[in-house]
């Protein structure tokens, strides 16, 4: 029997869920219809910075069907310590409590929910409620609140951040350089915007107990928090998010909606749901605001002598979020002497957030930038200069690599691209009206493995469940679940069943940082292994023997069937030894975790995706509309146990950065202290005329160490490094260096 | 719920005695007026449905023109064969806008009246005069990249959103409205108006007039023209430039007439007859369409952020005139700009 039939690990299986998702079956956490539900319509602060001094309810509660409305002045009772708040993925600070007081942190922070028989009769009533305010001096400008930025002493209360660490004499060897360069880069803040907008319908059973179909991206972490911060114990709370419409980190920590709705629940003893309306995504957490100096010195040949960057990200006034971004670019390449200093900014917003390979977006991103600016100086090929300081053990902490094959993302990557046909010169390329600039850029990401457990079922009739408690944030989690399991008991795909997103069901981490697949599949694995060793035990005991005396060694599981490795004997079908063993089911429960073996080999080495980005844009010549009409990325990320969902990973992340590269800002009224463009109409992100080609390419990267199936996740590697290559690009193509994103028309100006 | 009463008038006349009284409203494809209304940014008390006033079709006008209703569909306008061989100009400009979902839902008389995308118009939280007179006008000193460079006052500086109109402009359509005092058409330069001390003010219509067609006139401009749009992606976004050019050469090459709508850039469909004036028995060349476009943009008054659409502004128009003159109209499909 040849392996070629086998449906298993590698296969480009389709979406298990896709059918579900696109007839309307699948349902998301606004859609779950229980009995007797109120709605609620959160109001947000019109104000930045102050506090509320009255609320006139009157005309919003003479609204017909308003059962209440709830705020700071009637809350139920919340947990009083910020310890109590703690989330999965808290940071250092003072976590946002809903209607906690009446002071007001941030513009569109919810204020009041005003809970009604129906939604239309809760927006009406809620634009009805008549808010004073007493305010005070705010700042939410970026540049002004430069002045103010810090970075708390590492190991503090309001830190849990490792600063980069530090090699050599950078300064002396950037000013002793023989070609240098140094210049400021600046991302603007970008919103998660998920298709789906938060939400969160709890159901009340009385008693105390309430499910909560919630938008996240870990249900175990928002039940913990909720049993917390709102007393219930964890008994009583089930948190379901079986279908999340798009994370891009925006559900990592609880959003506002979900403690608005079980507040709301608590208090009036019924199911209540709660939804953010589309501008209310703009109220909670978002890709902070960076700026970030880089100095680079270099020899003659290229070679990096000095790697400086200093970088402030964003943060709130009352949490401190911070990210890697200067350590990207130091570890990827080779440089004696490395020197990063880093630093936040507090504004009057809420606190930034994780978003898509959050620093690494941002710090590569920026970084490549740079680079691409020193290989000119340095009179180098893009391409030439990354090769000639390629680092074969990561740069800052010099730990060797688990695996990584970046060289072969570069070469493969070129060779489809016809990168060597490149005119080196900028401007020296055009077609009509228009430039054309072929830019490179690499991608980097972590690798990571956490905790997980998993459970699988096998029934008589031979249909396997497995289930984990993890999230599918539209990643694809539920088909590699269904893979894995397939490759390690052979049992076809349509005989089996995930179930994910439920609190009820074995322990998984948050689902981000592209750990699912990895940790989820190992879970998933081991589970079904001690499913196909208690299969070969009953197999043994069978009066029949028909595995003779093979160990469990020497058999396999394929087709539903076991059988020897050396194809002694019939296929024994796994019916056949839950009939003969009369069994009505086999169950398993397994956790995957690093173990020890995995913790030295975590100290020891450095676990990372790369990619190698190759971008061709036009530019008009006059006008500067900018076209991105060919992008191949190529790469690196161990295993691939999917091609098709892992294709789609790449084309999303892709397609979020060349968003990052020329769409997406959220533009502040520094006088006002609101995001003002907070519609899907004037925030940009790609529409499907800005797609052209994009080719994905994974090159091999087998890697036995970096996690138990060798697979590093795709999430985020995908968007890192791209807006790099499409800036990269814009300068080859116009001979005009913005170092300002997105890349808009008129930077292009000049 | 937010209350208000609620009309489907199958007559004409029937709809201009629903949509007498104040704080009215009409409703066609309902793609701009329901937003106001979720947004709260619109509060009709009466609202009359005109979905099934006889106001759907394209016809043929005495004389060489056409006439569409005001409840064809922009998409049913742009894809009609007469439009499309006659005048496409229109047929472009519309395309160039919005969705296919959008376009299939949104009428030609809604296109007329949609209104600004202006943030501070669309967030009942800030001051804006358009929406609030008096409040003040969030815009001026704010974020304001969109905003409008000519014909601005200190109390608004909001654009009109429309593609569909910078092409009527150019091709000096008329609005037929029907109100209670009777029947009028307004030269498609007089509808739309400046924002002045009277920011609220979209267009000339008077309370309860009701827009019933769109007349073109024969002259269509069907070998020289482009619409061109510069917008901050290539597809679902609203101009920050944009520019309708309808030209004429005669047999020796020279321009006989020509016309340039700018869209993008102010309260209405931006003409200056003047400038267009300065084609008249030219060769067309880059010379005299950087003169145009000086001309055109004379006056032009940035508030910051808007800084670049002048110049941007200015090239679209060099471009755009080109485009005409060198019958390489933009393609709405192909985004390379020809």
């Amino acid at each position: 029997m040849n392996a070629s039939t086998k449906i298993g690990i590698g296969t480009p299986l389709s979406r298990v869920d896709g059918v579900d998702k696109v007839t309307g079956a699948a349902p998301y956490a606004a859609e779950y219809n229980v009995a007797n539900l109120l709605y609620g319509v959160t109001v947000s602060s019109r104000i930045a910075k102050g506090k509320i001094t009255a609320i006139d309810e009157a005309a919003a509660r003479a609204v017909p069907g308003v059962v209440d409305i709830l705020s700071h002045a009637n809350r139920p009772k919340q947990a009083w310590l910020d310890r109590s708040w703690k989330d999965e993925l808290s940071i250092p600070g003072e976590p946002f409590k809903a209607f906690h007081d009446a002071q007001i942190l941030f513009a569109g922070q919810p204020i009041a929910v005003v809970v009604a028989e129906t939604f239309e009769a809760a927006r009406f009533a809620a634009s009805l409620l008549e808010v004073t305010y007493e305010g005070e001096a705010h700042n939410i400008d970026f540049e002004a609140s430069l002045a103010e930025k810090f970075l708390p002493k590492p190991g503090s209360r309001r830190n849990n951040y490792h600063p980069p660490k530090s090699r050599g004499d950078a300064q002396a060897a950037f000013n002793e350089a023989a070609v240098s360069h140094e210049a400021t880069y600046h991302l603007a803040p970008e919103h998660h915007n998920p298709m789906e907008m938060h939400a969160t319908t709890v159901e009340w059973h009385g008693d105390g107990k309430v499910t909560v179909y919630d938008k996240n991206q870990g249900s175990q972490g928002v039940q913990a928090y909720l049993a917390s911060a709102f007393g219930l114990g964890k008994k009583n709370v089930r948190v379901v998010n079986a279908y999340v419409g798009g994370g891009f980190g925006s559900g990592l920590r609880p959003q506002w909606q979900v403690q608005v709705a079980t507040m709301a629940t608590i208090h009036l003893e019924r199911s209540v749901r709660v939804v953010m309306t589309r501008a209310q995504m703009f109220t909670h957490g978002y890709r902070p605001e960076c700026t970030y100096t880089v100095k680079l010195g270099a020899e003659h040949t290229g070679k990096l002598t000095s790697i400086m960057g200093d970088a402030t990200t964003s943060t709130s006034r009352f949490e401190n979020n911070m990210e890697d971004i200067v350590t990207w670019g130091m570890m990827n390449y080779a440089s004696p002497n490395i020197h990063g200093e880093y630093a936040i900014a507090p504004r009057d917003t809420y606190t930034s957030a994780d978003m898509r390979a959050p620093g690494a977006a941002t710090g590569m991103t920026l970084f490549e930038i740079a680079i691409d600016e020193m290989a000119y100086k340095a009179k180098v090929d893009p391409l030439e200069f990354r090769l000639i300081n390629y680092s074969e053990v990561d740069g800052m902490n010099q730990t060797p690599f688990t695996s990584k094959a970046l060289r072969e993302a570069y070469r493969e990557g070129a060779e489809r691209f016809d990168w060597d046909q490149r005119s080196p010169e900028p401007r020296s390329m055009k077609e009509g009206r228009e430039l054309i600039g072929w830019g490179v850029a690499t991608g980097m990401w972590d690798a990571q493995f956490s905790k997980t457990s998993a459970s699988a079922k096998l029934n008589a009739n031979g249909h396997l469940e497995v289930a984990c408690a993890t999230s599918d944030i539209g990643t694809g989690t539920y088909t590699v679940m269904v893979q894995v399991a397939a490759d390690t008991l052979g049992v076809a795909p349509e005989q089996i069943t995930a179930k994910l997103g439920d609190s009820d069901l074995p322990t998984a981490p948050v689902e981000g940082g592209s750990w699912g697949a990895a940790s989820t599949g190992a879970a998933v694995q081991l589970a079904c292994e001690t499913i196909a060793k208690k299969l070969f035990k009953a197999a043994g005991k069978m009066d029949s023997k028909p595995l003779g005396d093979a160990k469990f060694e020497d058999v396999e599981f394929v087709e539903g069937t076991i059988r020897r490795k050396d194809a002694g004997g019939q296929p024994l079908a796994l019916t056949e030894v839950m009939r003969a063993s009369e069994f009505t089911v086999i169950e398993a429960e397994e956790t995957a975790s690093p173990g020890i073996g995995g913790m030295i080999s975590m100290a020891q080495k450095s676990r990372n995706t790369h990619s190698a980005i190759f971008c061709e844009v036009r530019v008009d010549e006059e006008l500067n509309q900018v076209r991105v009409t060919r992008i191949v990325n190529a790469v690196a990320a161990g295993r691939i146990i999917n091609p098709k969902t892992a294709r789609s990973q790449i084309l999303g992340g892709v397609t979020m950065g060349i968003g990052m590269a020329l769409h997406e800002e959220t533009f502040a009224d520094a006088r006002l202290g609101r995001w003002m463009n907070h519609s899907f109409a004037e925030y940009h992100i790609p529409a499907q005329a800005d797609i052209h080609d994009i080719e994905v390419i994974f090159v091999d990267e087998p890697d036995a160490e970096v996690t138990p199936l060798g697979v590093k996740g795709l999430g985020e590697i995908g968007i890192v490094g791209t807006a790099a290559a499409v800036a990269n690009a814009i300068y080859h193509a116009t001979g005009t260096r913005v170092r300002s994103l997105p890349i808009t028309i008129d930077k292009l100006m000049g | 719920m937010i209350r208000f009463d609620y009309a489907r008038p199958t007559a004409v006349a029937e709809a201009l005695q629903a949509g007498a009284g104040t704080h009215t409203a009409y409703l066609a494809g309902g793609t701009n007026l329901v937003d106001l209304m979720k947004e709260n940014v619109a509060r009709p008390l009466q609202v009359v449905d005109i979905n099934r006033l006889p106001l759907n079709r394209i016809e043929e006008l005495d004389g060489g023109g056409l006439r569409l209703g005001a409840l064809v569909t922009n998409n049913d306008t742009a894809y009609d064969s007469r439009v499309q061989e006659r005048y496409p100009l229109l047929a472009s400009a519309i395309l160039a806008g919005a969705s296919p979902q959008l376009r299939n839902a949104a009428t030609n008389g809604g296109n007329l009246n949609q209104r600004t995308r202006c943030y501070y118009f669309y967030d009942v939280d800030t001051p804006c005069n358009k929406r609030n007179p008096g409040e003040g006008c969030g815009a001026i000193g704010g974020v304001n990249r969109i905003h409008a460079i000519l014909g601005t006052s200190e109390q608004c500086i909001a654009t009109h959103p429309s593609d569909m109109c910078v092409a009527l402009a150019a091709l000096d359509a008329q609005v037929q409205v029907s109100g209670s005092a009777g029947d009028r058409t307004i030269p498609f330069a007089d509808y739309h108006r400046l924002p002045g001390d009277e920011p609220s003010r979209d267009n000339t219509l008077q309370p309860g007039e009701l827009v019933t067609a769109i007349d073109l006139p024969e002259d269509s401009f069907a070998t020289n023209y482009t619409y061109l749009k510069l917008r901050d992606r290539l597809s679902y976004a609203f101009a920050l430039v944009s520019a309708a050019v309808a030209m004429r050469l005669g047999d020796d090459g020279r321009i006989a007439e020509c016309r340039v709508a700018l869209g993008g850039v102010a309260h209405k469909p931006w003409r200056q007859p003047e400038a267009e004036r300065l084609l008249i028995g030219e060769q067309p060349g880059e010379s005299v369409f950087q003169a145009v476009a000086d001309a055109v943009l004379r006056g032009a008054i940035g508030r910051g952020k808007n800084d670049f659409k002048i110049e941007l502004a200015r090239r679209v128009v060099v471009r755009a005139l080109g485009q005409a003159a060198a019958r390489t109209p933009q393609s709405q499909t192909d985004k390379r700009i020809a």
